[in-house]
């Protein structure tokens, strides 16, 4: 007896399934995403089908736009901390609409780095760096967050996408914040 | 005699009778004659004279007395007729004017006679007022002298001052040789010789105050003489001169040596010192009466004149110091606020930095724990080697046991300088419980432990406060309830504890509050395990205090734990408390934390989210204009898709300018993003409002913002917001405020 090929289509896309939320599971419990993220997906509807593509693409462009800002700002001779803690800002607010978590908190130590050019207000003499020496460092972290949850999430919309094409539904996720 | 016209009278017979007669006549009538010259003479030298018609009247008599014998001379030869008849004459005018003064004197006599009297009753008069002024005289020279003495007196405050120059003075302006000043001792019973005029510092000499003489003087306040031979008077050698007159007099003296600024001193005193003062020797001088009154007068006026002194300082001094004490108190003061600002400030600069540097750390030292953990864990899941299992497991424990010590400083270091607040929502309580059981059932399993949960049937499903400290209050002291019990088990009661059970004996000072959103949480964790000394309970709830050494050697746990439940179910107005009734029989955890009870039900926060009912409330929402303002572009798609999502007709800005230009009448609702560097929402805020004339014309503005600050509340409440909603923004939270809009008006809960 052969086995369908609905079958095939229906253990297929399960198959996917499975792997599609053991993976989005592995992310939530790596802290790399958080509940705004599922947010986001219930607002995927009928309606608007790819708007999770879309945020995730639009998230995708202005991360790239700020980090090459930070860079291009932390070379110069003179630093303007006002300008990097503005762009920081921006990125915070980005990734914590779109729930990339671990990207947030690297902002967010970012920015506690640009409040505190004064280095006196902090009194611990063990920052043997120097405070833009420090910013490079944060903004290294929020590179490299930004860069993991980037290739996850383009991970995760791939699996979306073939699980759609293997004609099931993508599955919606438990809010385990 | 017989007399006859015919005069014989020859010269021989009475010659010498007659001669005699003569001669006395003659110079008789020359006094006569003589006298009232002399009279008119003195009367015109005197100015006052008040009897010239008695004089004149007198002088006549004289005259015609004086006329009668000098014609008296003529009759003692032959005379002629004329002369007899001169002579008749004048006998006859005189007798008239005799007559006449006669009788005028009896008239005058008797004045002359009482200005006689007058005159010396006159006399006596002047005798008395020259009396009297030279009392007056004496008088002022004393009171000059007494001025005097008392201005060098007063130019200085010191007693001995005081006494010395009184001395000085005295003995300059009386002349006198000597002059000594006894003072009392200590003990009252001696005098002690401390000045004389010679000698600065006498040295030596000392009487018993008993002796009489001094007992005379001390008596009285007058100046009392006494002899030169007196103990007190025997200040020189003996010498072969006689001694000068000697006087003593008291000084009542102040006790000066107890005298502070505070007590006022007794004016009634019976200290006095012994002055005594000599005169010249060898001199005729006598103490005049004068002299003795000076000396009285200086003796009492350097007293009289030192209280009124001391009493003047006294009050300078005690105004001065107190007003020191106020001025000092007052710098004082201010330094203290001064170091007081510095240290606040320099505390909230180091609790900033403090937090800021946990906060970096936290991330900072929880990345390479987890990563340890996570990898420890990957790696037992391979093929290890037994010695390999082994040592990964044990650094699996450690990293897990840095990783609970690491939460636990960062946490009681927030802690203890309260800058941790309650994170306040409504939770679901019963799965609160059935959470914490289901983490600790396997390591119970392993222990062949049971675990009872027994929740009361009156403990309501929802309640609202923090929901993760009190799991993890709740995961510690259950945790340590299966790390001390070795077999058995554990049972974990709660409900909801009656006001009576709430006063606890223990805790005097734990007063429950009762109100009607309100209620308190009992939680009972009973264990079989090991007991508690009785006396070692107080310990427990320390930080870094490990009370069993030898049993938990191998239970971890850094001694915070308890120390961290505590603060939290203080925070959360509760108790917390263990009874035990002894070793090796079993303990009982008891805390009473308050909850709120949810106002709302649908407050609750689901789980899973169905799309039902999200199509149902699309409907209600179906084409509701709103406007959003976010100038990140991510922040604004998300929240657009959400209301959006929800059956809003969306209209998406990213500039303040560009906001207030498009908020129509048509707008139900404006969602601005506060968090924003390059535009200020307030003043968005405002301007939006100032475009309606009615607040009610205009939409609800409503603030998005990551911010849980309180400021940020409060701002925007002022701005004339309507709501603040805190990103990231679910969608049951965006349906729950665009409901409390349009159902009532305002939003009922901004979280």
């Amino acid at each position: 007896m052969e086995i369908g090929g609905e079958y095939l289509e229906i253990l297929g896309s399960s198959i996917l399934m499975t792997d599609y939320l053991e993976y989005s599971n592995a992310l939530f419990r790596e802290g790399l995403l958080d509940g705004q993220f599922i947010q986001l997906q219930m607002l995927r509807d009928d309606s608007n089908p790819d708007f999770v593509v879309e945020v995730v693409t639009l998230f995708f462009e202005d991360s790239q736009r700020i980090l090459n800002e930070l860079s291009k700002t932390l070379d110069e001779q003179n630093v303007d901390f006002k300008k990097i803690d503005a762009n920081v800002h921006q990125l915070k607010g980005s990734s914590s609409s779109i729930g990339a978590q671990r990207v947030r908190n690297a902002c967010i130590a970012f920015r506690s780095f640009c409040d505190a050019q004064d280095v006196e207000s902090y009194g611990f003499c063990f920052f043997v760096l120097f405070p833009d020496q420090m910013c490079l460092r944060c903004l290294q972290q929020v590179k490299q967050e930004y860069l993991l949850v980037k290739n996850k999430l383009e991970a995760l919309l791939r699996l979306e996408q073939q699980i759609v094409a293997a004609g099931g539904v993508v599955p919606t996720l438990n809010d385990v914040s | 005699m017989e007399y006859c016209n015919c005069f014989e009278s020859p010269w021989p017979a009475d010659e010498l009778l007659m001669k005699y007669q003569y001669i006395s006549d003659f110079f008789i009538a020359l006094a006569y004659f003589s006298i009232p010259l002399e009279i008119i003479y003195f009367v015109k030298k005197s100015a006052v004279f008040p009897y010239r018609w008695v004089l004149v009247q007198f002088g006549a008599f004289i005259v015609l007395c004086g006329a009668t014998h000098l014609i008296n001379l003529w009759t003692f030869t032959m005379h002629t007729r004329t002369v007899a008849v001169v002579m008749t004459t004048a006998k006859v005018l005189t007798a008239v004017v005799s007559c006449a003064t006669a009788l005028m004197l009896v008239h005058i006599i008797p004045d002359l006679l009482s200005v006689k009297t007058r005159e010396l009753f006159l006399k006596n008069k002047a005798a008395e007022l020259d009396r009297e002024m030279g009392l007056i005289r004496t008088q002022e020279e004393t009171g000059r002298h007494v001025r005097m003495l008392t201005h060098e007196i007063r130019s200085t405050l010191d007693r001995h001052t005081i006494l010395k120059t009184t001395l000085v003075e005295l003995g300059r302006t009386l002349g006198l040789e000597e002059c000594a000043l006894w003072m009392p001792t200590r003990t009252g019973l001696e005098l002690n010789l401390s000045y004389t005029l010679r000698h600065q510092n006498p040295v030596g000499l000392s009487v018993p105050i008993q002796l009489p003489v001094i007992n005379q003087v001390f008596n009285t306040s007058r100046a009392v003489k006494i002899s030169p031979s007196s103990p007190v008077a025997r200040l020189r050698p003996a010498g072969q001169y006689m001694p000068g007159e000697v006087v003593a007099v008291r000084v009542p003296l102040l006790h000066l040596s107890n005298f502070q600024i505070h007590d006022w001193p007794e004016l009634s005193t019976k200290r006095y010192a012994l002055m005594v003062l000599m005169l010249p020797s060898n001199s005729a001088r006598l103490w005049h009466v004068h002299e003795l009154e000076l000396v009285e007068v200086v003796a009492d006026q350097s007293h009289a004149d030192m209280v009124k002194q001391i009493a003047k300082v006294a009050v300078a001094l005690s105004h001065a110091a107190i007003l020191e004490e106020s001025m000092r108190a007052r710098d004082l003061l201010m330094e203290q606020n001064v170091a007081l600002d510095l240290a606040r400030r320099e505390a909230e600069t180091a609790v900033r930095a403090r937090n800021d540097f946990l906060a970096v750390m936290n991330h900072e030292m929880r990345t390479p724990i987890h990563a340890t953990i996570a990898l420890s864990s990957l790696l037992q899941e391979t093929e290890l080697s037994p010695e390999q299992r082994l040592m990964v497991e044990t650094i699996l424990k450690s990293s897990n046991l840095l990783a609970t010590l690491i939460n636990d400083v960062l946490d009681l270091s927030r802690l203890e300088d309260g800058s941790l607040q309650l994170e306040i929502e409504t939770f679901n309580l019963h799965s609160l419980f059935r959470e914490v059981l289901y983490l600790i059932k396997p390591i119970a399993a392993v222990k062949k432990l049971y675990v009872m949960l027994n929740l009361s049937p009156d403990l309501i499903e929802h309640a609202v406060g923090d929901e993760k400290r009190l799991m993890q209050v709740l995961l510690n002291v259950v945790g340590n309830a299966i790390k001390f019990t070795k077999e058995g088990g554990i049972s974990v009661s709660a409900f909801v504890a009656k006001p009576d059970s709430l006063r606890d004996p223990r805790a005097p000072d734990f007063l429950p509050t009762h109100s009607d959103n309100h209620f308190y949480l009992r939680v009972e964790v009973k264990d079989t395990g090991s007991g508690i000394n009785p006396q070692e309970i107080p310990k427990l709830f320390m930080k870094f205090l490990q009370s069993q050494p030898l049993a938990t050697k191998n239970s971890g746990g850094s001694g915070l734990g308890l120390a961290i439940c505590k603060r939290f179910v203080n925070l959360m107005e509760g108790h917390i408390w263990i009874e035990s009734e002894g070793l090796g029989r079993g303990s009982t955890v008891i805390f009473i934390v308050k909850l709120g009870i949810p106002a709302r039900l649908n407050e609750s926060k689901l789980p899973f989210l169905h799309k039902g009912p999200g199509n149902q409330v699309k409907l209600i929402f179906s084409g509701l204009k709103v406007v959003v303002m976010d100038d990140n572009s991510v922040g604004r798609t998300v929240t657009k898709g959400l209301l959006v999502h929800l059956g809003c007709d969306v209209l998406a800005v990213s500039s303040g300018d560009e906001c207030v230009r498009a908020v129509s009448y048509e707008h139900k609702a404006v969602f601005l993003d506060v968090s924003m560097a390059a535009v200020d929402s307030f003043e968005v805020a405002v301007r939006i409002r100032e475009k309606f004339s009615k607040r009610s014309d205009g939409p609800f503005i409503v603030a998005l913002t990551g911010n849980t600050d309180r400021m940020i509340k409060e701002n925007c409440r002022k701005v004339g917001m309507d709501g603040v909603i805190l990103k990231p923004v679910s969608v049951d939270k965006m349906r729950s405020v665009l409901s409390d809009f349009l159902e009532h008006g305002y939003l009922v809960e901004s979280q």
